[in-house]
Order: C-alpha cells, then sequence, then structure tokens
C-alpha cells in the first residue's frame, strides 16, 4: 500500500532537480536569467552532477539492504538507476545541442583528444545496455544470471564517471574525491558482503 | 574632479583631450555602456564614444566600489574590434575565477565581501633600484588612469569584454628603474587564509604566484589595474591591484598582488607547477594550440544567451599585431 503513494513520490522527487532548472530559467540573475552568465556550461555541469548522484543514490540501495537486512528500498532501485539514464542523456544533450551546437568535428575531437571527455563518453555508452534492459522483459529474455552479469557493468561506470567528474576540474577539487569516496564505499560494502558470503560457503 | 586636483596633467602629451573622461554622472548612475556601433565610434572618434554610451538601468555593485576618473584610452577603444559589446557588468563580476575565494564561478563574489582592502602595500623587490614596500596608491598615483575596454579570455574558452582602469605597467616598472639583470616579472597574490577560505583547503600551493618576460611587461598592453567599468575592483575581481593582460589566458592577469619581483631567472608560476603540460609560462591565446581540456579553437562570449554558439578565438585574443613581435622567434606549439 505504502509503495502506491511512496514510488510516485520517488519518481516526481528525481524530476525536481530538472523541473528546477526551468524555475532558474524564468527568474532573474547576472547575465539574463537565474542559469548566469554561462548557461551552457551551468546546465551542462548541473546534469551532470545529477547523472552522478542519481548513479550513486541507485548503487547504495543494495549496501543499505546488505547492512540493514531491510529491503525496502529494493523496488526504486531500476527507477534510479533509469533517472541515472535520464539525466546522463541530459547531460551529453545539453553537450551536444547547447554547448557545442552541434560541431560535430568538435565532439569528435574532444572525444578522442580530451582524456576527461573519453572517460565520460565510456561511462555513457557502458550505461545504454543497462538502461535498454532495465524491464520486466527483458530480464525474462536474458534470464536472471545474464542480466545480472550484465548489470554489473555497474562497477565499472560509476568509477569511470567519478574519474570524468574528477579529471574535469582543474588541479585536485574536494568535491569530485568526495563521490569518489562514496562510490568506493559502495563497492566495498558489496565486496566485503560477497568475501563473507563465500567465506561461509566454505 | 582629478583634474581639480591635477592641474599639472598635460593631457595633450599623452594623446587624450578633457572630451575624453567619461562623464561622472554616468557612473554615478550605475549604468552598464553598450556600445552604439563599432564602425560609428572608429569612424567619428573619440567624440563618438563618449556619445555612445547609452545609459542602461540596474547595474548593481557586488561588493562597495567607490567611483574612478579615468581618461578614455585613444588606443585601447571598444571599436577596436569593431563588432563587440561590453560584458554586462553584472555578468563580469559574479562570474569569475579567484580560487582564493573558491573553485565556484560564483563563489568569489559570493566568499569575498568582507575582503579588506585598505591598507595594502605592494613590495618591490630583486633587480629594481626602487625597493621597498609602497602603499598600492603610490605605486599607481604618479600615472595616469586610463580606461582601457579589453577582450577577456578564459583558458576554459569562454570570453568577456572589460572596461578597465588602470596605469600602464610600463610606466610603473620604468619609475621603478629595474637593473639590467631585470628579465623577468614575478607577482604575488596575497596569502591570508583566514580572509581567503580557498586557501584553507588542499590542492593548491599558495600563494598564487605569475610572472611576464620583461619585454611583455613592457608591452604598452600590460595594465596594472585598479578598477573596472569606472570604478575601483570590486574584491572578487582582484581588489584592490591586479594585472591585465589581454592576449594572455586569464590567469596570467594576476590578483589582488602585494608583491612584484624583478628577476634575472623565469619565475615559477600557479598553474604551470600544478599541470605543467597544460598551462605554459607564456600561455598566449593561441587558436592552434590545443588544450588536453578544452578545445582553444572557439570560446563562447559570456552573456550571448543560451542559444548562442562559440565563435572563433583569435591569434593573441586578437592583439596579434601588439604582440606578435614579442614571440618572433618562439615556437609557439613548444612555448604554450
Amino acid at each position: 500500500m505504502a509503495s502506491k503513494i511512496l514510488k510516485p513520490l520517488v519518481f516526481v522527487s528525481c524530476l525536481l532537480p530538472f523541473a528546477w532548472l526551468f524555475w532558474l530559467g524564468n527568474t532573474a540573475g547576472p547575465g539574463g536569467s537565474g542559469l548566469g552568465p554561462n548557461p551552457q556550461e551551468f546546465l551542462n555541469r548541473f546534469l551532470g552532477e545529477w547523472a552522478l548522484r542519481m548513479l550513486l543514490i541507485a548503487l547504495a540501495i543494495t549496501p543499505v539492504r546488505l547492512v540493514s537486512g531491510w529491503s525496502g528500498f529494493m523496488r526504486y532501485r531500476r527507477m534510479l538507476g533509469l533517472y541515472a539514464f535520464f539525466y546522463a542523456m541530459l547531460h551529453l544533450t545539453s553537450y551536444v545541442v547547447l554547448d557545442q551546437t552541434f560541431n560535430w568535428l568538435e565532439i569528435w575531437n574532444d572525444i578522442i583528444k580530451r582524456t576527461y571527455i573519453t572517460v565520460g563518453m565510456t561511462s555513457l555508452i557502458l550505461l545504454i545496455p543497462l538502461a535498454v534492459t532495465s524491464n520486466n522483459a527483458m530480464i525474462k529474455k536474458l534470464g536472471p544470471k545474464r542480466w545480472r552479469n550484465l548489470h554489473r557493468l555497474v562497477y565499472v561506470i560509476a568509477p569511470l564517471a567519478c574519474l570524468h567528474f574528477f579529471m574535469m576540474r582543474k588541479g585536485i577539487q574536494m568535491e569530485p574525491l568526495v563521490y569518489a569516496a562514496i562510490a568506493t564505499g559502495l563497492l566495498a560494502v558489496r565486496v566485503g558482503y560477497s568475501i563473507r558470503k563465500r567465506a561461509r560457503q566454505n | 574632479m582629478l583634474l581639480k586636483k591635477n592641474k599639472s596633467w598635460d593631457m595633450k602629451s599623452i594623446g587624450l583631450k578633457p572630451t575624453d573622461i567619461t562623464p561622472k554622472h554616468l557612473f554615478d548612475s550605475r549604468r552598464k555602456f553598450i556600445a552604439n556601433s563599432g564602425k560609428t565610434m572608429l569612424g567619428l572618434g573619440i567624440g563618438a564614444i563618449a556619445g555612445g554610451l547609452p545609459l542602461m538601468a540596474n547595474m548593481k555593485t557586488a561588493h562597495a566600489t567607490t567611483p574612478l576618473n579615468a581618461m578614455k584610452s585613444m588606443v585601447h577603444t571598444l571599436g577596436r574590434l569593431g563588432e563587440e559589446k561590453l560584458t554586462e557588468f553584472d555578468a563580469a563580476t559574479q562570474y569569475n575565477n579567484f580560487y582564493e575565494f573558491g573553485t565556484g564561478k560564483s563563489d568569489p563574489y559570493e566568499n569575498s565581501g568582507d575582503f579588506k582592502t585598505t591598507p595594502w602595500t605592494v613590495s618591490i623587490e630583486g633587480e629594481v633600484a626602487n625597493r621597498g614596500v609602497y602603499d598600492f596608491n603610490d605605486l599607481v598615483k604618479p600615472h595616469q588612469l586610463e580606461e582601457r575596454v579589453y577582450r577577456f579570455r578564459c583558458v576554459e574558452a569562454w570570453a568577456m569584454v572589460v572596461p578597465w582602469v588602470g596605469v600602464q605597467l610600463s610606466d610603473v616598472i620604468k619609475r621603478l628603474e629595474p637593473t639590467s639583470k631585470a628579465r623577468y616579472v614575478a607577482f604575488e597574490t596575497l596569502h591570508d587564509p583566514d580572509q581567503m577560505p580557498g586557501q584553507r583547503g588542499f590542492g593548491f600551493k599558495w600563494p598564487y604566484v605569475e610572472g611576464l618576460r620583461m619585454d611583455e611587461a613592457m608591452n604598452p598592453l600590460s595594465l596594472l589595474c585598479t578598477g573596472m567599468y569606472g570604478e575601483t575592483l570590486p574584491n572578487q575581481n582582484g581588489a584592490p591591484i591586479r594585472l591585465v593582460t589581454p592576449w594572455k589566458y586569464g590567469f596570467k592577469s594576476i590578483k589582488s598582488i602585494v608583491r612584484i619581483s624583478f628577476t634575472e631567472e623565469q619565475p615559477p608560476t600557479t598553474w604551470n607547477m600544478i599541470a605543467p603540460r597544460e598551462y605554459g609560462f607564456y600561455s598566449n591565446v593561441n587558436p592552434k594550440v590545443s588544450h588536453p581540456r578544452w578545445s582553444q579553437a572557439r570560446e563562447r562570449v559570456v552573456g550571448d544567451g543560451l542559444f548562442s554558439s562559440k565563435r572563433p578565438t583569435l591569434m593573441f585574443n586578437g592583439y596579434e599585431e601588439e604582440v606578435a613581435s614579442l614571440y618572433a622567434d618562439m615556437d609557439l606549439q613548444k612555448n604554450y
């Protein structure tokens, strides 16, 4: 019963950052609007940060279950993962459409020459098969084991996304390190439990 | 106003007429001005410039600033590159990099409100006759304050057009009388973690240092800047005194200077120490030298709106005529 109210609530909450952009775009601010004097940069960074946040929130669901033993959040995991993909696609779209205005040569040069973009693009491309298979029909089609193995790609995607963020910033900065530490923690819990499980089986 | 105080100025000798002074009421009404038409300005000269600065409402100063009276530069005017308009005051003062106050673009504006810039001294050191600690006013007072409209190009591929107020660096250097050994000029920003929250973290080695080769410092474009938009510099833009070298990426234009040293050896520079492969000593704006982080071929004009596209970046940020000779014998791919 609770899920009938909570699920739409989580769904709408995840849309709030996106809605916030429309609010900002329609308020006054330096350089025109609340999006600031360089709105392309602002949008791109905002969307990228939310993609990473959603990804980490989705990755936190399983550790919460492992540590607390309570699986109440599990039903939101797929939605959160899809939101990570949603924000990542908007992040890419803002880059292609607003920042580079479809300058494909520049975009291609960025992807091959600028390591942080190479890393970010790889992470984003790897996210696509996960998004495409995030539905019951695909789980059925692939079978639970193959599906689970495929979705373990997220253990590569999250570190790449964190690396992309770290490399994007000039010098060594605190914020990307915080995200990287969270991602490391979330993966470490899994590793810890998997080792314990194996030890118990032996 | 300044004319009353300094009757001895020979304006003709520096190529200025009384009409070149931006009328004080224009500044007092806190407006931003825009160019009427670059062509008109070029064609009709200075008179048209003064007349071509229509009033626009709603210029807020971010932090307390006081009006300055400066001569309009005859050479470095808005009409120089024709088509460009000034960056809005709010954009130029609320979107910039000044890592001493945080790494976000609005951090300098948000975190520098209580920054103390009086009293302020600048220590003159090294290979120079007139060494000593100067009140920053004493350093600039003997020289003509000029308003110069320069293009500003950040290494992050965004660009502005800013009306700076300052004195020509070469005039100050001449007065300080560097020795024959002085081949470089090194600059240093204040190091005061109590006032500068960005200096409390890790990852950066403070104080921020920058440097120029002597001939670069002596180039007439180099400006020791004390104001912008007709007023003293807002804290977040490097108050009370900063450097502006418009043909170089913005990080060369060091802010809140407390030390100027004349050296024989090339001085270390902050970004070069952090990432030597990305930031060279020269850091001239060069669309042909790609950066590991940003293509430098194009730039975003700040304030052009959400649906504007980037424009091509010009060699030396459009100041090729003035500075290309400084690098005539150099491989700019290597000396980036």
